[in-house]
């Protein structure tokens, strides 16, 4: 183990080294530039095997990734933004061909207006694509959920393809100290891929075919269960990766969780700050707790559930917006207790788009107005959290 | 928990300072974090950056509102910009200045005053028109500020400059020994 500061673009080339991939087809694109270049450098320095496909396009790259993968390889690449919009359409082939490509992503807002900073706007809304979703909160979680990634994603009750994604800026840009594993411990946890169907000229076969309305339901409903076992495979392979690196995973972390009477969820780098804010809230004797969400999709939500279930409220933030609804997360909560009898009160607060910097004060704006509403009644599920009133 | 803020301007090696004492720190077996103002970066135009340090896992991922320490690494900043924005009560300003302290006006602030510029100029680092002050300026960080020693300065220097490592190092001991506490 070798410890050391860096940035937490570096943390996901790291990790993605460490798992050493066949093929590496990247088209750079801010805040993510940096996942390339580390890689090009390490091939250049001999300290990686693997080949690098330099593409005119993000779609090119996800192209090449599905090609690769095809045959056998290990396949990751990284992008953010406009470049996951870009290869939305591939997204849906690599995981209906069920290949294990795994992506790192530099969450970064979308245009229009063009805006480089951090929101969960270009993963959350790739959320219908059958792509696992993880969130890391800081640069140490970014490479080992690269790790964790190819592990659950190639296991062969699953074969799907699998995104991690750590804040623009925020984690992208900012330094710090992480911890990164032996090769020879990594080597171990992650055996190379030997998927037992894939692209050979000596016995061919056809991936992604024609898919006949006789045939192209159960394809779906196949890729669907695939996603539900990987449910426990996520939980088998966070035991494993504990076991052997010593580091704690959940799908969900609750904090101070079981005595609140409200518990804010959260995505990415804000869960730091959202547990530092309920520290100040109990001090000032509020009961507050938060969930930090590691694991998106495949959807958490009986672990969900089980943590939040005697609260008063949830509070659901989302650094998204599904416009005409509200945020994605919220919908995807709401959806989880629909059909309980007694249910928390859920609450969705939009915040921290196009890299607005997320604050203790908006924790506890959250926390006084969710109260509010439980004592006077719902006004709007829906708040906007920070929004500059004067110059709209 | 320590918070340290540097203005500069794009190119003058703010983002490499706070960086560099970051890795300082984290030899010294601290907690650190490490983050340029999350901006578009111009030659020339104000940049800020910034480094915390604990002794326990740092959570917090908010930018710098209420600094322990400001490092101006170009006093021209100074009347452009309110460098002293947020610094608590107690807290420290270091500038890159030949001037002295008592010619700032900071209200009751500690201002402590150096001329990198001249180290830097004198230990070849960057050009006559745009020197490299960031390894001075920290050899005045382990003096007057004293939660990091100098030989982890030193360390970082030597495990983050690509280039003039030796250089580098000697800025900052010099520095360090004629800064007065």
């Amino acid at each position: 183990m070798t410890k050391m500061t860096i940035m937490g673009n570096m943390a996901t080339a790291l990790g993605a080294k460490l798992c050493r991939p066949h093929v590496i087809p990247a088209y750079p694109i801010t805040p993510s530039t940096l996942f390339p270049e580390k890689i090009s450098e390490f091939i250049a320095n001999g300290e990686m095997d693997g080949e690098m496909i330099r593409v005119e396009s993000e779609h090119s790259a996800m192209s090449a990734a599905i090609g690769a993968s095809a045959t056998g390889a290990r396949v990751c690449t990284a992008s953010a933004s406009q470049g996951i919009a870009l290869m939305h359409e591939m997204l849906f082939i690599a995981s209906g061909m069920r290949l294990p490509i795994v992506m790192a992503v530099g969450n970064r807002a979308l245009s229009a207006p063009i805006n480089i900073w951090c929101d969960h706007q270009d993963t959350i809304s790739e959320r219908d694509v059958g792509w696992l979703q993880f969130y890391a909160e800081k640069n140490q979680e970014g490479l080992d959920l690269m790790i964790l990634a190819f592990k659950i994603c190639e296991d062969k009750r699953v074969l799907l393809p699998g995104m991690v994604g750590i804040d623009a800026f925020v984690l992208t840009h900012t330094v710090e100290g992480v911890d990164v594993p032996d090769q020879k411990l990594v080597d171990d946890f992650l055996p190379p891929y030997k998927p037992e169907k894939y692209l050979d000229a000596r016995t061919p076969i056809t991936f992604g075919s024609f898919g006949t309305p006789e045939f192209y339901q159960e394809f779906k409903y196949a890729q669907v269960k695939a996603m539900e076992e990987s449910e426990k495979v996520i939980d088998e392979a966070f035991r494993e990766y504990k076991k052997v690196f010593g580091r704690t995973y959940q799908k969900i972390t609750p904090y101070r969780c079981e005595d609140a009477d409200m518990v804010i969820l959260t995505l990415g780098s804000m869960s730091g700050t959202a547990r530092a804010a309920v520290d100040i809230l109990r001090e000032e004797g509020k009961k507050a707790g938060c969930i930090k969400m590691t694991v998106y999709r495949p959807f958490p939500g009986k672990e969900l559930i089980d943590v939040s279930k005697n609260a008063k409220v949830i509070a659901v933030l989302d650094r998204d917006i599904t416009p005409g609804l509200g945020g994605a997360l919220y919908a995807d909560v709401a959806a989880q207790f629909v059909n309980r009898t007694a249910h928390p009160v859920i609450l969705n607060y939009i915040l921290g788009l196009g890299g607005r910097d997320i604050v203790i004060n908006d924790f506890k704006e959250i926390y006084d107005k969710s109260h509010q509403a439980l004592e006077k009644g719902i006004q709007n599920p829906v708040e906007w959290i920070n929004l500059n009133k004067e110059i709209l | 928990m320590y918070e340290v803020r540097f203005h500069g301007r794009g190119g003058q090696g703010a983002v490499t300072a706070a960086r560099l004492l970051a890795d300082a720190a984290f030899r010294e077996g601290k907690e650190v974090q490490s983050f340029p103002i999350f901006g578009v970066e111009r030659r020339g135009a104000p940049v800020a950056a910034f480094t915390r340090i604990d002794d326990k896992p740092i959570d917090i991922k908010t930018q710098i509102y209420e600094p322990d320490v400001v490092i101006a690494l170009d006093s021209t900043l100074i009347g452009v910009i309110d460098v002293a924005d947020g610094l608590k009560d107690n807290g420290k300003i270091v500038i890159n200045s030949k001037k002295k302290p008592a010619d700032f006006k900071f209200g009751d602030t500690r201002v402590y005053t150096l001329d990198a510029t001249e180290i830097a100029t004198k230990h070849g680092l960057g050009t006559k028109t745009n020197p490299i002050i960031n390894t001075a300026i920290l050899g005045a960080y382990a003096k007057v500020i004293g939660n990091i020693g100098m030989a982890a300065i030193e360390q970082s220097i030597e495990n983050n400059v690509p280039i003039k490592k030796e250089e580098n190092k000697n800025a900052a001991r010099e520095a360090y020994q004629v800064m007065e506490a």
